[in-house]
């Protein structure tokens, strides 16, 4: 196989896209721009995707762990935490590979072209910490403490942060409907200047916002180290010619560390290698 | 930093046996936490917040 067979990922792109729409498709929502109210709702998608899509058939994790630590009857919210932890010790982070939306966006991005392609800058490696901050302070701690009156706190990565909802739900319903678009204000315009700058970025650095802000992202990460699904390293077939390591655009060097907390499971490594020494435990994957 | 040993050995001084018996431990009190969870009602403040517009997720609330 050549070097542009083995680094093609449309077989991935084309399970992210499947995948995005099927979670997608309540397309009524976007004709009336209106969202899904049916009792699919109750169980969340694994990756990031806005249950305020007009398509979205299930519920964002991350919306929803806000949503039950920020009620003023719950404060813990085991229900969404044994979903992550289940997803997470399963499959490490498999979904961002292959099953979130705005995984996929941020990789179709990072294909246009651009002058100057940026893979690593002093401080990458500090920066990629802010994840895990942004998890504890805008979704655990802020809608816990944070609260009204009545002892209900919003949920502060939604509303301040999350590139998600402005573009898979701020931006369609605002678009579609005409009571919205009276409504919008400086908040509006934040999330849309933060939304924009994701973007651009992602043209230049490859999944920006994977590696340093998602809190979903940074939760399946703690677990990859751990978790069923795992890659392997044959240290007789490898020959360290470093060829996976310097195909992979997490910077992550899978000989060393092949369930390292940044590696997305794109599995480019593992077809890029030409002893077949890396593997995962489930055998061959990413073709 | 530490490169993996022969047998499989991770940074995390884990050996890939025992990484992945804690993570099948893990994903079954996943579950246990999730029934849990379900029985406290959790589900239905879920299905309350995305069935209606979330105003804070599209920039508005
Ligand atoms: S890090 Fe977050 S946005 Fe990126 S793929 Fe994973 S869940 Fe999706
Ligand atoms: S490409 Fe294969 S042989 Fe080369 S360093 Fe990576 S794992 Fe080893
Ligand atoms: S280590 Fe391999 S599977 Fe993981 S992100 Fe890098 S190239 Fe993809």
């Amino acid at each position: 196989m050549d070097k542009k067979k083995r680094t093609n990922e449309w077989g991935r792109h084309r399970v992210q896209i499947l995948w995005a729409f099927l979670s997608n498709s309540y397309l009524a929502g976007f004709a009336k721009g209106r969202i899904y109210q049916g009792k699919l709702k109750n169980l969340c998608v694994p990756g990031l995707n806005c249950y305020s899509c007009p398509g979205a058939l299930g519920s964002c994790p991350v919306g929803a762990m806000q949503a039950v630590v920020g009620s003023w009857n719950f404060k813990l919210a085991f229900y969404v935490a044994g979903f992550l932890m289940f997803i997470g010790a399963l499959t490490g982070r498999f979904v961002c590979g292959w099953l979130c939306p705005f995984g996929l966006i941020q990789d179709l991005l990072h294909k246009i072209p651009f002058l100057k392609k940026i893979n690593t800058f002093p401080g990458d490696r500090l920066l990629r910490k802010m994840k895990y901050v942004i998890f504890l302070v805008f979704v655990l701690l802020m809608p816990m403490f944070v609260v009204d009156l009545l002892g209900q706190g919003a949920p502060y990565f939604c509303k301040l942060i999350c590139p998600a909802g402005t573009l898979e739900g701020g931006l369609p319903l605002v678009l579609l409907n005409k009571g919205m678009r009276g409504a919008i204000g400086w908040l509006y315009a934040w999330k849309n200047v933060l939304l924009a700058v994701i973007l651009i970025l992602s043209v230049i650095i490859y999944r920006p916002f994977c590696k340093y802000i998602c809190p979903l992202g940074a939760v399946y990460s703690l677990f990859q180290p751990v978790s069923v699904f795992r890659y392997k390293v044959d240290q007789e077939l490898c020959t360290h010619c470093g060829a996976c390591a310097k195909v992979c655009k997490m910077q992550v060097n899978p000989v060393k560390t092949p369930n390292h907390p940044e590696c997305i499971r794109c599995g480019r490594c593992t077809k890029i290698c030409p002893t077949g020494a890396l593997n995962t435990n489930v055998g061959k994957f990413g073709k | 930093m530490k490169e993996k040993n022969k047998k499989g050995r991770e940074l995390s001084g884990l050996s890939d046996r025992t990484a992945m018996k804690i993570g099948i431990g893990i994903t079954i009190l996943g579950l246990i936490f999730m029934a849990f969870g379900i029985w406290r009602g959790e589900m239905a403040v879920v299905f309350e917040k995305a069935v209606n517009i979330c105003m804070e997720c599209i920039g508005i609330g």
